[in-house]
């Protein structure tokens, strides 16, 4: 059976997951945009920072990050600056975290999605006389269903695995920084495996249903293609 | 510093010629690795084998170890594990050796953030205490019991942080983001970072009994456990920031 601080860890790491997927659509859309249309001869160098956190271990974030909130790095002034509260284990600093590490499961699925719409559309819509936002929000948006929710699953259930950054930057406080993969990890090196079954067991069957999401409504999309 | 093992480790091998030299894996507790680092050199000088060091949470080495990880000695960070593996059969039943009492420091990278009595503790107006985590770490549940009978536990429980073994709470001292940390004496000396200590005093907590087991049977391991009970290593240990052994190594488990 799970301990009650298990399903303080769970709702955690739902809610982690939410803010940080919301965060990397509202951040992600127009980066995303700006990737697929722009001209830049420097673009690739974007493109290769926004990749990074797929091949970096998370340790490495984490550890960067660890360093940089800290007292004497620049995320730790600026906050003393601004009078705010320390991000290192804080939940404040998790979403931080989470949005950097699944930043190309947002960004990419969001960028191939825009660039495979093309010119065409947007044009034949600007000399219909429709301004830019009106266009990106009638046109682009509805087109781009099937990447947006790619994005968000992605991104989504990226976060629900993450466990090396949270590592590094969490301090384990149960009720503000402990999620899941920390509590499953706790138990496995405290023996309990009945707990540890449990949890991993609902991560699991979490994880597969999401991406059977994914994949089922694709393809739904694919059959009735606007 | 590996490196160095290393390199001697391969001076020692091919110097060592008729003698047949084994290749000890030696498991060990985090806050223990840098003094071993220091033994295992003199050890393979004296013997002609090799030692391989494995570091980490002794929670974790256990699962490793029931689990079939290829280890030939392990130095737990404390003595409830030792007897785990002796009762299942795992480890040799008469290889329980005590080698350790672990040492508990309060220290802040700050200087003179920390009094000699370690009054801060009650007074101080730090935001994160760094404490390993109780669950998994002996000298965790030392600090928890540290806590406790110094009466502050509750007061302070929403301001601890965990690491998950004792490298990862002093790390979050040293990194800064706590202003505090209950960490292992031996760190504070071996990383002479500077800034300001205390001591505590033993007879708050639990003594931290560290104990070595012998995972294999083979003479090599035995004459790693006998390099680790002789004078010039216990003389070592103490010097890292460890407890004098009790003259007879009585254990209660």
């Amino acid at each position: 059976m799970p301990f009650e601080s298990d399903i303080t860890a769970l709702w955690i790491t739902l809610r982690l997951a939410l803010i940080t997927v919301l965060v990397l659509l509202l951040t992600g859309t127009p980066l995303a945009w700006w990737l697929a249309n722009t001209r830049w001869r420097f673009k690739s160098i974007i493109e290769a920072a926004v990749a990074l956190p797929l091949v970096l271990p998370p340790t490495v974030i984490g550890f960067y990050l660890l360093i940089a909130m800290g007292p004497e790095g620049p995320l730790g002034r600026l906050t003393a600056w601004l009078g705010l509260e320390p991000l290192a284990f804080s939940f404040t600093g998790l979403v931080l975290g989470s949005v950097i590490y699944s930043l190309p499961f947002v960004v990419q699925p969001l960028q191939s999605t825009f660039s495979g719409i093309g010119r065409g559309p947007l044009e034949v819509a600007a000399t219909l006389g429709a301004r830019p936002l009106d266009r990106f929000f009638t046109i682009v948006i509805p087109l781009s269903r099937s990447g947006y929710l790619t994005a968000a699953v992605l991104g989504f259930a990226h976060t629900l695995g993450e466990f090396g950054v949270v590592l590094m930057i969490g301090g384990n406080i149960p009720g503000q920084t402990q999620v899941l993969s920390i509590a499953i990890y706790d138990h496995v090196e405290s023996l309990e495996y009945a707990s540890a079954h449990w949890l991993a067991g609902a991560l699991l069957l979490l994880s597969f249903l999401l991406l059977l999401l994914v994949y089922g409504l694709n393809r739904r999309f694919d059959m009735v293609k606007i | 510093m590996k490196f160095k093992v290393l390199l001697i480790l391969l001076l020692v091998y091919h110097g060592a010629g008729s003698v047949k030299a084994a290749e000890l894996v030696v498991a060990v507790a985090a806050n223990f690795t840098v003094t071993l680092e220091k033994l295992a050199p003199e050890f393979e000088r004296q013997s002609g084998h090799s030692v391989t060091i494995v570091s980490g949470a002794t929670g974790r080495h256990y699962a490793q170890i029931v689990n079939g990880a290829p280890y030939d000695v392990f130095l737990a960070a404390d003595a409830d594990v030792t007897a785990r593996l002796v009762e299942e059969g795992r480890a040799l039943a008469d290889s329980r050796a005590v080698y350790a009492i672990g040492r508990l420091a309060l220290w802040s990278r700050q200087d003179s953030y920390v009094d000699p009595e370690g009054k801060v503790l009650t007074d101080g107006d730090f935001r994160r205490l760094s404490i390993a985590n109780p669950r998994l770490a002996p000298y965790g549940r030392a600090a928890v019991e540290v806590l406790t009978a110094l009466g502050q536990y509750d007061r302070l429980f929403a301001r601890l942080v965990q690491g998950e073994n004792i490298a990862q709470t002093y790390q979050f001292v040293d990194s800064g983001n706590a202003e505090l940390g209950l960490v292992a004496y031996s760190q504070v000396l071996e990383n002479a970072s500077g800034g300001s200590y205390w001591l505590v005093p033993e007879q708050l907590h639990t003594p931290l009994v560290q104990e070595l087991v012998l995972l294999q049977d083979s003479s090599a391991a035995r004459e790693f456990a006998e390099f680790m009970r002789q004078p010039s290593s216990l003389t070592l240990i103490a010097a890292s920031g460890y407890g004098n052994l009790p003259s007879t190594a009585t254990i209660n488990p």
